[in-house]
Parts: C-alpha cells; sequence; structure tokens
C-alpha cells in the first residue's frame, strides 16, 4: 500500500471536508428553522469567493501583494462573511419570507429561480472564464512551502492548516452561539416549533433573519477557505459545492449540526479518496452512491433522530 | 306512501337557526366556487360559454392552428422556431404529471430528455453502426427512460419532497458529467482497455432522421407536423389519464399526502408511476430532438434546459394542459426574440408599458410615472451633452426609429460594459426596494428606477442576450411564486391550515 498517496489524500480530504462542513452547516441551519433547501446556498459560497478575489485584485494581486498576507486573509475573511450574510438576509427577505405558509413546492422552485439568477448575473458581471486566487504566489509562496513534514513524508502547507483551523473555530464559535446565547436558544425554538415560538414572544422573522446570516457568513467564509486551497473560482462554482455539501447536510442528519460537520468530513474524504484512487470523474458518482446508501439504509443520517411526523 | 309513519320532528341544532351557516363546512371554503368574478354583460356571457366548452375542444383547435403554421410561411427559420415549441410543450407535458399533477420537485427532469435522445442516438448512427428502424428505437427509448426514471425515484420513494428534490437533481447533474465524459469507460480500472460509450463532449454525430417504415422524415416541415402530432396524441392520453382514477390519485396525493394515504390510495407506487410516464414522455421529446438535430450533446441536457421547461411549466401554471402550451409558446417565443437586440428591446418596452399600465392606479400616476421617466431621460441626456459628452459617447446598440430615439434619450457612455454592470447592480437593488415602498413613494421611487432599468437594458443586457435569456427565466421564476404561484391558467388553491 502506498502510505504517501492515502496520506496526501486524508490531508486533502479533511482541508475539502471543513470547507464542506462550513457550507452544510449553513444548509442544514436554514433547513432546520424554515424546512427549506435554500439551493442559492452553494452561489453565496460563489460570492464568498469573488469579493476574496476582488481584495486580492484590490490590493495589487496575486504577484505583487502590498498587504500583509496576515492582513489580508483577515481583510477577506470579514468582508466575505459580510457580503455573504447580507445577501443570505436579502434572499430570505425579499424571495423566501412571503412564501413561508405556501405548499412546499413553491419555495422550493423560488430557491431554484434565485440561484440561477445569481449565477447568471454573476457571469455578466464577472464573465464566464475561470479566475485564480494563485496563493502560490503570494510572497513567494509561503503560504505553501511552510508547514511542517508528516511521517511518511508527506508536506502539509500553512494554507491547508489555515483552512482546516479557520473551519474549526467558526464551528465551536457556531456551536457556542446555538447552545449559550440567547438568540441560540430562540433558534433552536424556533426550529422546533415556529408558531409555539412566537406566542412565547420570540421575534420569529429576527430568528430566521440571524439564520440566514450566520449560514451565509459561513458560506462566504467557505468560499475564501476553498479557494486558498483549490484557486480556481467561476460564476458557476457555488452549484456543485452547494450539492455536496447537502449531501453531507444529509448523511450527518439534515438540521443537526455536529452531524453537518461530520457528513461534511465524510464527503470531503469520500471525493479525495475518489480522486486519488480512481478519477475526478468519480468524484460526483461516489459522493451520489453515499447519498443514496444513506437514504436507503438511514435516512435519518449518522447522527440525526428519526423524525416523528406530526399531524 | 299514505299513512306511513311520520317521521319525527327533530329539534334543529340552536346553530342551525343562523342562517347561511353550515355546520362542519368552513363557509369561505365552500362558497368559493360561487366567488369567481362574474363580469357583466356579453363579456360575463362570452366567460360563461368558455367555462363550458369541454376542454378537448381547446386542445383540438390549437392543434389546428398550429397545423397552418406551415401554410402560411415557408420561413425556415420560423418553422425552427416551431418545432423547438412544440418540443417544448412535449417536455412541459412530461413534467406537469410529475410536478403539475403529483407534486413531486423532480429536478433531474432533462437528464430524462438527455437519456432518450441519446437512446435514439446511439442506436441509429454510425457511432456504433445500428441502424435500427425507428419505429423499434422510439419505443425502446421510451421504455428505457421510464424504467430510468422509476429506478432514480425508486430511492427516495419513502422520504419527503425536498430529498426527491435533491436526489433528482444530484442525478441529473450526475447524468451529465457520465455522458460528458462518457468517451472513455473502462470497467472501473481493471484492464487497459476503454470504449468510447458517450462520444463525450464530441457527443454522437451523424444521427439517422426518423424513418417511419420507408417514410422518411427528413425536411424541417415534415419534422414539425411529426413533433406535433405526438404532442397531440400524449396531449389527449395525458388528458384522459387526468380525468381518470389515476389523475384524480395523483392531484389528491399532491394535496395532501397523509390524506391520500389514509383514503387508502397506495401513494408510493401512484408516486412510482409518475415518475416513469413523467421519464418516458421526456425520453421521447428526446428521440425527436436527436431526430431533427442528427446530433445530440451532453450540453443540450443541463440545468438551463431544465430551468427553462420549469419557467415555462410555471408560468402556464403547473397542473393544467391548457398552461402546458400557453407557458412554452410564450417563454420560447420571446426567448428567441431576445436573440434579436431590436426586437429585444420593442418587447422590453411593452411589457414595461402593459406591466404600468394594468398596475398603477389611479390614471394621474400612470401619467406622471410615464412622463417622469421620459422627462427624466430627455433631462440627464441634455445634462450630459453639455458638462459630461463621454457619457453620450458610446455607440448606439440597436438599429430604426426606435434605436434612433432612444439614442436621444438613453445615456451611452463610452465605456458601457463597467458602467452596465454597476447600473445593473444597483437596478437588482433599486427593484428589491421598489417592493419596500407603497403610495406615493413607491410611483416617485420608480420613475428613476425604470430609466435605470432603460438604460441597463440598452448598454448591457441588449448586448448579452444569452446570459440575459437565463438571468430572465430566473427572474420570473422568482416573481410569479411570490405574486402568482397558480401561473396564468392555474387555479388558486384553497389553503386549509
Amino acid at each position: 500500500m502506498n502510505w504517501n498517496l492515502f496520506v496526501t489524500e486524508l490531508v486533502v480530504g479533511i482541508t475539502q471536508g471543513s470547507v464542506y462542513a462550513l457550507i452544510a452547516l449553513g444548509y442544514s441551519m436554514v433547513y432546520g428553522i424554515l424546512k427549506l433547501l435554500n439551493f442559492a446556498h452553494g452561489d453565496i459560497f460563489m460570492v464568498g469567493a469573488f469579493i476574496g478575489f476582488g481584495l486580492i485584485t484590490v490590493f495589487g494581486g496575486a504577484e505583487a501583494l502590498t498587504i500583509n498576507i496576515a492582513l489580508l486573509l483577515v481583510l477577506m475573511f470579514v468582508s466575505a462573511m459580510l457580503g455573504g450574510g447580507l445577501l443570505g438576509v436579502m434572499i430570505e427577505r425579499f424571495a423566501y419570507r412571503r412564501l413561508r405558509n405556501a405548499p412546499r413546492i413553491a419555495p422550493l422552485i423560488t430557491a431554484l429561480g434565485v440561484a440561477f439568477f445569481l449565477e447568471n448575473s454573476a457571469q455578466l458581471v464577472l464573465g464566464a472564464q475561470f479566475q485564480s486566487y494563485d496563493s502560490y504566489a503570494w510572497n513567494n509562496g509561503s503560504l505553501w512551502s511552510n508547514g511542517f513534514t508528516l511521517p511518511s513524508g508527506v508536506h502539509v502547507a500553512v494554507a491547508q492548516i489555515i483552512v482546516v483551523v479557520g473551519a474549526l473555530a467558526l464551528m465551536v464559535f457556531l456551536t457556542v452561539f446555538v447552545r449559550r446565547t440567547q438568540t441560540g436558544k430562540a433558534m433552536r425554538a424556533t426550529s422546533f416549533d415556529r408558531e409555539a415560538a412566537s406566542m412565547m414572544g420570540i421575534d420569529v422573522d429576527r430568528v430566521i433573519m440571524v439564520t440566514f446570516f450566520i449560514g451565509s457568513a459561513l458560506a462566504g467564509a467557505a468560499g475564501v477557505f476553498n479557494c486558498l486551497v483549490y484557486q480556481q473560482l467561476w460564476p458557476y462554482m457555488g452549484f456543485q459545492a452547494g450539492l455536496f455539501a447537502f449531501t453531507a447536510a444529509v448523511v450527518g442528519g439534515i438540521g443537526n449540526l455536529p452531524g453537518a460537520v461530520v457528513g461534511g468530513l465524510v464527503i470531503g474524504l469520500a471525493s479525495s479518496f475518489a480522486t486519488g484512487y480512481v478519477s475526478s470523474v468519480f468524484q460526483q458518482a461516489i459522493v451520489f452512491v453515499i447519498l443514496i446508501g444513506v437514504m436507503l439504509v438511514r435516512p435519518s443520517g449518522l447522527l440525526g433522530r428519526a423524525a416523528v411526523q406530526k399531524v | 306512501m299514505d299513512g306511513g309513519r311520520e317521521i319525527p320532528d327533530i329539534p334543529g341544532r340552536p346553530d342551525e337557526a343562523e342562517p347561511g351557516v353550515r355546520v362542519g363546512v368552513d363557509d369561505w371554503v365552500a362558497t368559493h366556487e360561487q366567488r369567481h368574478e362574474q363580469l357583466p354583460g356579453l363579456l360575463g356571457r362570452a366567460q360563461r360559454e368558455i367555462g363550458r366548452t369541454p376542454r378537448p375542444a381547446f386542445y383540438a383547435a390549437f392543434g389546428i392552428a398550429a397545423a397552418l403554421l406551415p401554410v402560411f410561411t415557408s420561413n425556415g427559420y420560423i418553422i425552427r422556431v416551431g418545432f423547438d415549441t412544440v418540443l417544448y410543450m412535449v417536455l412541459c407535458l412530461g413534467l406537469n404529471v410529475v410536478v403539475g399533477y403529483a407534486g413531486l420537485l423532480d429536478l433531474g427532469y432533462v437528464a430524462f430528455f438527455g437519456f432518450g435522445a441519446y437512446v435514439y442516438a446511439m442506436l441509429s448512427s454510425p457511432h456504433f453502426g445500428l441502424h435500427w428502424d425507428t419505429l423499434i428505437v422510439v419505443p425502446i427509448a421510451v421504455v428505457l427512460t421510464g424504467i430510468l426514471g422509476f429506478l432514480v425515484a425508486l430511492p427516495s420513494r419513502r422520504l419527503i419532497g425536498d430529498y426527491l428534490a435533491i436526489v433528482t437533481l444530484f442525478f441529473g447533474q450526475l447524468f451529465y458529467t457520465v455522458f460528458q465524459n462518457g468517451s472513455r469507460i473502462s470497467l472501473l480500472g481493471i484492464g487497459h482497455h476503454s470504449w468510447d460509450v458517450t462520444g463525450g463532449p464530441n457527443g454522437i454525430v451523424d444521427v439517422d432522421n426518423w424513418d417511419l417504415g420507408g417514410l422518411k422524415i427528413a425536411s424541417l416541415q415534415a419534422y414539425y407536423y411529426t413533433a406535433l402530432i405526438v404532442f397531440m396524441v400524449s396531449l389527449f392520453a395525458i388528458y384522459l389519464v387526468d380525468i381518470s382514477r389515476t389523475g384524480r390519485a395523483w392531484k389528491s396525493l399532491r394535496e395532501d399526502p397523509l390524506a391520500a394515504e389514509l383514503m387508502g390510495i397506495p401513494v408510493n407506487r401512484l408516486k412510482l408511476v409518475a415518475f416513469a410516464v413523467s421519464a418516458g414522455i421526456g425520453g421521447l421529446a428526446g428521440t425527436l430532438f436527436a431526430g431533427l438535430n442528427t446530433a445530440v450533446f451532453a450540453a443540450d441536457f443541463y440545468t438551463p434546459t431544465l430551468i427553462i421547461v420549469y419557467a415555462m411549466l410555471i408560468l402556464g401554471g403547473a397542473g393544467s394542459l391548457g398552461g402546458v402550451i400557453i407557458g412554452a409558446f410564450v417563454v420560447n417565443v420571446s426567448l428567441e426574440a431576445l436573440r434579436t437586440p431590436g426586437h429585444a428591446t420593442w418587447i422590453f418596452f411593452v411589457v414595461i408599458l402593459a406591466t404600468l399600465i394594468a398596475k398603477v392606479r389611479p390614471w394621474k400616476w400612470l401619467f406622471i410615472v410615464v412622463g417622469g421617466t421620459i422627462g427624466l431621460g430627455y433631462l440627464l441626456t441634455a445634462i450630459a451633452n453639455e458638462w459630461f459628452p463621454r457619457w453620450t459617447a458610446g455607440p448606439p446598440t440597436i438599429s430604426g426609429w426606435l434605436g434612433d430615439w432612444l439614442d436621444q434619450w438613453v445615456l451611452h457612455p463610452s465605456n458601457p460594459t463597467q458602467i452596465g454592470n454597476i447600473a445593473f447592480i444597483l437596478l437588482v437593488f433599486a427593484v428589491l426596494g421598489l417592493t419596500l415602498l407603497h403610495g406615493w413613494k413607491l410611483w416617485l421611487a420608480m420613475i428613476p428606477t425604470l430609466y435605470l432599468a432603460c438604460f441597463t437594458w440598452i448598454n448591457r443586457l441588449v448586448v448579452e442576450p444569452s446570459i440575459t435569456r437565463l438571468i430572465l427565466i430566473g427572474v420570473i421564476l422568482i416573481v410569479l411564486m411570490n405574486a402568482r404561484p397558480q401561473g396564468l391558467l392555474g387555479t388558486a388553491r384553497v389553503e386549509i391550515a
């Protein structure tokens, strides 16, 4: 067995998995509170990536950065999270709010329309070509040459560490927020029973807005993380990422936040091993098989509890 | 019956004393039939007559009208558009079964369309050296696609609609990837030989035309009629299913799956049947598509096509067969017209004016809004001519007298792409802002927004027709779902909490 390849794919899988986990968290939060598949979530990820790219361009481009890398990274994350969050809130306010009590199919089709609108508007404004963060060129590649080497001889670069640690930090923050703060409590209550929550004096509109903001901000950050390691970005990148992240959320148990993280890692590892051992073409097929498998064997997900349908 | 037993007088329940209230029936729901707007006089009479005419009469009338198209024009382009429209109608018809009747969101529908096309292409092209009879290939394609639809729905049959949506969306994506990369299929690394199954990105070319037992279908006209016949036959078939037990069961499933199950309706089986039927119709459309184009590429069966078919179905009204015809016609013809900047601009202004006339009340404000927008245009052009000549230096985008007038009225900056992009983003925010306003503030805010819309349209959107049409499709879906979810011809649902 080739240990080197195995460990490389493991590292890539964990990095990729952290990104999927971040997107899946937002998906899961929104689903938990509105029972809505927000197809536009993947496109918020794309917008976040482009916000980061815009900042790189503003500060001189990848080859000749005029700013400290650490500062640039912080700026990129803050603006991608803010931008993504605001976009999510806008989508909720203008596209979904009126449809809260409509038949189930109406908000889904709207979500599809929003996703399609965002992708094509991005293509109109930003162009259809692939762009690249080109983080190998930042400051003579210090993000990639530095790092540490595992015993098996696999190099783990700073960029990958930033992604994993950053994603972890966001997840911890989210968990604390949902578990400990009053707004988090209101979110859990709303997701449990919206009507009862509003009768208890919870401002449901505000809670849903906060949920969308946080979920979308995570997607925006994931966009920057993703391109920091995988470089390429283009207007349609959100579609597949959204599908994979949704699968991650289902695998872990939709509406369940730790489940989304576990699911993200599973999907990240599966797709990275599929790419390494078979071919990148099979990546999608493997993830699809996982999705079908989970649905057949354990529809409530790895960590989810079977939902009791109340009438 | 003389001398029969007298029915004892049951005292009325106290609430029966109140006139107009029926026990156990929600008043509002019970009277919703009577609340249909009755127009006065001749119009009302016409409305009643139309309501009384059986629906097949309308379908037949459509069929006759559509059959006359090649009589009036021999213009190849128009007949081609006609063929595409009818093909879209067939596609919508299939989607209508699964989305409109059974209420299941099938987001992998175009994959079935593509699968049918590929089956036809593989069995009647030099790709595998097979040239089977069309009369055999088409049924094979339809049945295989139906089975595929059945298989896709199988794992998600127990689950709620959302899972079905994601499984089918993923399936559609996977179909595209597999067929796009299907030129090097090896058995998962076993052996080194690889087979070219789908032609990969080069697709399958030189596909045979349809050949119905010696009757070669080669010309565009012939294809138009074939497509029309296929559509009319499927339409009547679906109509018969619609009014049958199965059709009613599907609709009960759509309205409330739980209640339907309690009534003894085999919910799971009906879901699978709906999927298989809809996939089969999609496959049928695929064979037509492959036959006329004599080439199939995976890129033809990707998300944009899916969203376009959805927009047609939603615009016409999901669950309505007449809506299928109207939705496919309106969407396809307008998308076609958007290809030429001149036509596109005409449509743009007509749609905007029509919307204003229909929605802006009282009339006084209609004149203020339209007049204000026109005035604003002249004012801005005059200011720009005087002080900022670069804002009118750009080239006009369309010709004709409308173009000449627009050149006087709309600013043409010298770098339209950049300014147009910014204007587009501003326009999105402005339109979103409008939805928050009411009364006179709304009308006043509409003036600059309208001008901004015209500016963006002329300088940016009209130049990129292929992206603009996709953006508009997205907008149609969002706006329709928020404003009129039942579409043009559908009936509003009565929601009972």
